[in-house]
């Protein structure tokens, strides 16, 4: 495969070459089930608790023993969800917002047709929440609060401790899913009033098909997959001890990189800037400051997301797009939608997410080829002539609806 | 990722024929066709350049907002178009503009559908045939999201051979946004299956029952049937005549109205060549010339 300029890590990462270290000896010489009770399973199992204590030290977890380590994301979101509606029968309604990734949101929906009600936050321009309208939704009915930490798609960061401590007066749980934040800005949920949070391994440089599920002592807690006796009763099934190992040592690299975060963001913050100052009919989508620091979600008017992709793949850069033409759905990404974003920007919206194997080369690279790409799609479109009136006419059809 | 042939990404990176076309000279004249919605991520303006005298397509070239298929499908249908007379041009579908491509994936059929709506677009506004008249208008509004009629869902369901609702929403979007109508177009797909299930079971019959006929006879027959056929098209401002009758191939002229219309090939096979099947003889083929 050729050398590619990757900047997709939310979307996926790669392995630090450290991680794939600290896991192969589990996939080769130290293959012993960790609940076995000869020494060979032992030495296993003392592996798989140096990495919950790993995980546990980068989100600043009380004990280890709040650490449940799962498959990915999916399934932390899921088993975080349905462990705080077991837990609370009598309670029948959630919370979340319009913008959550498919792994909230398709659940949330599901439940529905099982008699839940569920309230969808709606966010502004920028992506962020109106408080006021989560604090008119909440009531001592409402079982569970579960709300992404930091937006996949534009990066957009909530405020998570002002949201939970809203929760903490009517007496709900609060999940968050952190899938996105976790190793990109510092948390702890020593001070945190979060009672349960989602990560996955793959979005910080260990593999994937491994994943964690904070759960704060004394929280009311039902297992998903029900079984053996591993993970302390809260999550059955034969561990995977090379991905806990490697989602260990990753939670480790990530804490000593975190005092490096900068970089990230000095890189970001010059492509952005640069493409904004050279590319004309540029915006960024989501709020310029509150964002992780290696997000940028940039709308390039008048044109279509896929068709930027591709070029950009000619030139071996790797990014992704919103565009209902990438996926496969007829529909664009919701999270731009939710925003109200016009459809001439968010059908040409592109994120761009660094890591920090990024480099400035990289970015230069980029910033080479993306400005004679865009002329060259812009002189295709309709929507870019002088005559304006078919695009003006498209975008009041769609308000009319 | 996509699973695109090297055409299509020939076609995208390489569009034939793109731009605005804006000057004409004597004798020629210059349509445009707009089909698409900015809502749904493409959109496509078709430009034709026509030289009046012969009503043929001297240039044809486009401006298209949308993904990698969708430009490649553009620039496919004005090489396509190069020197064809309009009526040829309107016989163009949709399948045609995809194979040109070496095909498309599924989910990306709507993009050669669009080239092929835009086409029509063009001509019906150069020869002044209202858009808001055409036939697919008049049916019942099916999926409400995408503004599609029960009559150009049966059409695309015919030409492309389609089976499944999921067909039908790759190829025009009908049934991909809230989903509400794919139950109506599992009906529409049933409905048609069952008159084609319909048509073989009474051909098989009639064959049966005029395997011997000569060929002064079969012309007779054929005769009698279109004489049948032709007040309903007359009505509609068109007309036909019977040519010749080569084996069992029918060749007939579709005049007026029906030698422009764009559904000429549904009035041919699902109209005259399904009753000559039924009435005469089950092998028969129409062919217009």
């Amino acid at each position: 495969m050729r050398d590619c300029i990757y900047l997709d890590n939310n979307a996926t990462t790669k392995i630090d070459e450290e991680v794939l270290a600290a896991m192969l000896p589990y996939l080769t010489l130290y293959y012993g089930n960790p609940s076995s009770m000869h020494s060979f399973g032992g030495q296993v199992g003392k592996a798989t608790k140096t990495a919950r204590e790993q995980v546990a030290s980068l989100i600043g977890a009380q004990s280890p023993a709040e650490i449940v380590f799962t498959s990915c994301g999916t399934e932390g979101d899921n088993a975080a969800i349905r462990a705080a509606l077991m837990a609370q029968p009598e309670k029948k309604h959630i919370i979340t917002t319009e913008v959550e990734h498919p792994a909230v949101l398709s659940l949330c929906k599901n439940l529905e047709k099982q008699g839940y009600s569920v309230t969808y936050l709606s966010v502004n321009g920028q992506g962020q929440l109106d408080l006021s309208e989560l604090e008119a939704s909440l009531t001592g009915n409402t079982a569970l609060v579960t709300v992404m930490y930091a937006n996949n798609e534009t990066g957009v960061i909530f405020p998570i401790e002002q949201i939970g401590s809203m929760v903490k007066e009517y007496g709900a749980l609060f999940h968050v899913d952190a899938v996105q934040v976790v190793g990109k800005i510092p948390l702890n949920m020593q001070e945190s009033t979060i009672d349960m949070l989602t990560l996955s391994g793959h979005k910080l440089h260990a593999p994937k098909g491994i994943g964690a599920l904070y759960v704060r002592r004394g929280t009311r807690f039902r297992p998903l997959l029900i079984g053996g006796h591993q993970e302390r009763g809260r999550r059955a099934g034969t561990e995977n001890v090379p991905g806990m190992v490697a989602l260990g040592k990753a939670c480790e690299l990530a804490e000593y990189h975190l005092i490096n975060v900068g970089h990230e963001q000095q890189l970001r913050d010059y492509l952005e800037q640069s493409i904004l100052t050279t590319i004309p009919n540029t915006a960024v989508n989501g709020h310029p400051v509150q964002r992780l620091p290696n997000t940028s979600n940039i709308g390039f008017k008048y044109i279509e997301g896929e068709a930027i992709l591709l070029s950009l793949d000619q030139f071996g850069i790797c990014a992704s797009s919103g565009s209902a033409c990438t996926s496969g759905s007829l529909e664009p990404s919701h999270v731009l939608r939710a925003m109200g974003l016009p459809y001439s920007v968010l059908h040409g919206s592109i994120r761009f997410s660094l890591s920090r194997y990024t480099t400035q080369t990289e970015i230069d690279r980029v910033l080479e080829v993306l400005p004679g790409i865009i002329d060259r799609l812009r002189a295709l479109s309709p929507f870019n002539s002088d005559d304006a009136t078919w695009l003006q006419e498209q975008e009041q059809a769609v308000l009319a609806k | 990722m996509w699973d695109y042939t090297d055409k299509v990404m020939e076609h995208f990176y390489h569009p034939r024929n793109q731009g605005a076309i804006s000057a004409s000279n004597e004798g020629e004249a210059i349509t445009i066709g707009d089909v698409g919605s900015i809502s749904c991520g493409d959109a496509l303006r078709l430009y034709l350049k026509i030289d009046i005298a012969t009503d043929s397509i001297i240039t044809a070239s486009f401006q298209t907002f949308g993904c990698a298929s969708a430009i490649a499908s553009s620039s496919a249908l004005t090489e396509l178009l190069k020197g064809q007379t309009l009526d040829e041009a309107l016989k163009i579908t949709n399948r045609e503009i995809a194979d040109f491509l070496g095909g498309l994936p599924e989910a990306k059929m709507h993009c050669s559908v669009m080239g092929q709506e835009a086409l029509e677009a063009a001509i019906f506004n150069y020869r002044g045939i209202p858009l808001d008249n055409h036939e697919e208008d008049e049916g019942a509004l099916v999926c409400s999201c995408f503004g599609i009629s029960d009559a150009k869902i049966r059409r695309v369901i015919l030409e492309n051979e389609l089976e499944t609702a999921e067909q039908v929403t790759n190829y025009i979007k009908a049934g991909g946004g809230c989903g509400s109508c794919l139950a109506d177009i599992d009906d529409l797909l049933y409905s048609i299956a069952a008159e084609k299930a319909n048509t073989i079971a009474r051909t098989t019959e009639v064959v049966n029952n005029y395997a011997t006929l000569t060929t002064v006879q079969k012309i007779n027959r054929i005769q009698q049937v279109l004489e049948e056929i032709r007040p309903t098209l007359i009505a509609d401002g068109g007309d036909l005549e019977l040519l010749d009758l080569e084996g069992d191939v029918v060749k007939l002229v579709l005049k007026g109205a029906c030698g422009s219309c764009s559904s000429s090939t549904i009035t041919l096979k699902m109209g005259i060549e399904a009753k000559l099947r039924e009435k005469v003889l089950s092998t028969l083929v129409v062919e217009a010339v």
